[in-house]
């Protein structure tokens, strides 16, 4: 079984995010990591095709500047290969380019099962599985718990608002899994080393047969007017625990007659 | 100037239209002259009377097999070939609204803009608001393409209230595709007190409980003060608790008048989900967890010790 991963390579998200004031994008510059949501997609599709007993996993990726730390993160867990879209054109693409790019990288795979996370870190839309899903014609489950394939069938249990749907799809299909599925494994020395020699083939928009205009500023159709600074909370009274405090919070609490 | 028409993606909770609905409703009826609804699901014309004491004037009922996604978006594209243009569908950001939302976007080849918090319209211009970097920052963000523009919304972002009420009109929307996926069961899970997301009081916890037993604290202060316990992402992630209990980006966006956040770091994927709450209380032991940025009441201290009194002093009230 042949399983395709979608992965984000983000800014760290330790340091803090920034606009850039010319464009108002968000600035990717710098080193770029594997998103965490990702990382569990990885290990998922690792398991599903060990436990198929054959095929592998091709990571595909869109960054800018050509950027593979991620991937290679992705690599040394191991993953087979990777596909990475990067071009100048794509600056400023929103999740329907975004998916129009990823669905035109994974069709080069021609996988039976693609996986991505629930929502990016960065960007977290949350849309790009399932419009890629659409793109490709292929079932979508969203919010998956879990993932077992028998006989060409994908079963899940995806998350809903009461609980949980167990749930089925034939494949070839497209599932998000939600953080916390698997524990995403360390990539050992042995698989960092691997993945230096991984092949990783770099692709640009041209490549993949898609118009300029449907990627980028001009496809993503839509102008941010303004950026401003939200309310502000402000921190009230912060007191260190001299074995009473618990007295201060029921006061608390009947100032705001809860109690 | 106004818009003509807004859809609204309806969803329920049990068989009550869900919170997001009403509120995305009683937003759509400032800015537009008429506010329809598509709905997928079971008691139709109960739903529809209770969306037209929203204001909804037509409902399109849609019959799905399995998700919603494909039969739902196929059924608005469909309206929309035939001429039926709103300017604006709203969507919840939930799980099916989401599905649905994707599909429709590519099958009308539309941007979508997510997860925001506010729309407004300028002109004939439709713009929405978002909130970027843990909710310091807003961007707002004008639609530049042909309508219908489709934008989805985080929870509490609008407040329902019943107004301009109508009898709707059902009509069936005939969904042209229906998906793959078939559903086999359904779990909901139990519980007992306040929803989450409606209650006055909510107590969530957090890692800095220690193990997954030490719930126990966070569950019987909620029940004291009549609230609904809430949790963290790490200790859903850590399978303490189910994941219907997580509040913040990725899970419920809560608006308590007292929100009390019990061994909680405060990472902006947590503060998005709780810091519209009237005020909010903090235990924690580090002095310097970014949640005490944003207390009314800051208690630098160990759960351990202060939880217990906390408990026993309101047990004896
Ligand atoms: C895409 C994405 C989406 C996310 N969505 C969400 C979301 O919806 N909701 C969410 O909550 N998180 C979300 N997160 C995760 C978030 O970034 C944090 O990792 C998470 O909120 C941390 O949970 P915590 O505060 O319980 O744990 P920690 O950050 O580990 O904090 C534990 C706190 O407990 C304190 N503590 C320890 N021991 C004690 C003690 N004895 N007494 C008092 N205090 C003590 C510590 O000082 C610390 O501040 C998301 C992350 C990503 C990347
Ligand atoms: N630029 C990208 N490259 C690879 N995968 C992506 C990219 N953007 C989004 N995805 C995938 O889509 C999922 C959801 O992302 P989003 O819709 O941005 O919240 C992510 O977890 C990834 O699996």
């Amino acid at each position: 079984m042949n399983v395709v991963v979608c992965v984000k390579q983000i800014p760290d998200p330790a340091t803090p995010g920034a606009l850039d004031p010319s464009t108002n994008l968000m600035k990717r510059d710098g080193k770029l990591i594997l998103d965490d949501s990702d990382a569990y997609g990885v290990e998922m599709a690792l398991q599903l095709v060990s436990d198929a007993g054959g095929g592998e996993v091709t990571l595909v990726s869109m960054a800018p500047n050509d950027e593979k730390s991620g991937l290679r993160t992705g690599l040394a867990m191991g993953a087979a290969k990777a596909i990475l879209v990067s071009d100048p054109a794509l600056a400023g693409s929103d999740a329907l380019g975004t998916a129009k790019v990823l669905a035109a990288a994974i069709k080069r795979a021609e996988p039976d099962l693609v996986i991505t996370g629930t929502e990016s870190t960065d960007g977290y839309t949350g849309t790009v599985p399932e419009q890629i899903a659409a793109i490709l014609g292929f079932a979508s489950i969203t919010f998956a718990k879990s993932i077992q394939i028998a006989d060409g069938t994908a079963k899940v249990d995806r998350q809903t608002e009461a609980g949980y749907d167990e749930v089925s799809a034939p494949l070839p299909a497209v599932i998000s899994v939600t953080a916390g599925v698997v524990e995403p494994r360390y990539p050992s020395f042995k698989g960092i080393m691997a993945a230096k020699s991984k092949p990783v083939d770099s692709l640009t928009v041209a490549d993949l047969g898609i118009p300029a205009d449907q990627v980028g500023a001009a496809g993503a159709r839509q102008e941010i007017i303004s950026v401003s600074p939200a309310e502000e909370r402000q921190a009230g009274e912060i007191i260190e625990d001299d074995g009473e405090s618990h007295l201060k919070i029921v006061q608390f609490l009947e100032s705001q007659k809860v109690l | 100037m106004a818009l003509n028409t807004i859809w609204v993606h309806a969803e329920v909770g049990g068989d009550k239209p869900s919170s997001i609905t009403l509120e995305l409703i009683s937003k759509a009826r400032t800015l537009a002259g008429t506010v329809e609804a598509f709905y997928a699901g079971d008691n139709a014309d109960a739903v529809a009377a209770d969306l037209g004491q929203y204001g909804v004037s037509k409902v399109y009922t849609v019959a799905t097999e399995g998700l919603q996604g494909i039969p739902v978006a196929s059924a608005m594209a469909a309206q929309i070939g035939a001429g039926n243009k709103p300017d604006l569908i709203m969507f919840g950001s939930t799980y099916d609204g989401r599905d649905v939302l994707a599909r429709l976007s590519v099958a009308i080849d539309r941007p979508v803009l997510t997860n925001n918090t506010d729309v407004s319209v300028e002109g004939d211009e439709v713009r929405v608001t978002t909130a970027v970097f843990g909710g310091t920052s807003d961007v707002t963000t004008a639609f530049r393409c042909e309508a219908p523009h489709l934008a989805s919304f985080r929870p509490k972002s609008f407040v329902a209230e019943p107004g301009g009420a109508a009898t709707p009109e059902v009509v069936a929307a005939e969904a042209t595709e229906q998906g793959k996926v078939t559903v086999h069961e359904r779990h909901v899970e139990e519980h007992s007190g306040p929803i989450l997301d409606e209650a006055a009081v909510v107590v969530s916890g957090g890692r800095g409980l220690g193990e997954a037993e030490k719930f126990e604290m966070v569950e019987t202060l909620a029940k004291l003060l009549k609230g609904a316990p809430g949790a963290s992402r790490a200790i859903v992630d850590a399978g303490w608790v189910p994941y219907s209990y997580q509040v913040g980006q990725t899970g419920k966006v809560v608006k308590p008048d007292v929100y009390i956040a019990v061994g909680i770091s405060g990472a902006t994927q947590h503060m998005v989900g709780m810091k519209g709450s009237k005020t909010i209380i903090a235990i924690n032991k580090d002095a310097e967890a970014p949640i005490f940025s944003i207390a009314d009441l800051g208690i630098v201290g160990d759960v351990h010790k202060i939880m217990p009194k906390l408990i026993e002093a309101l047990q004896q009230r």
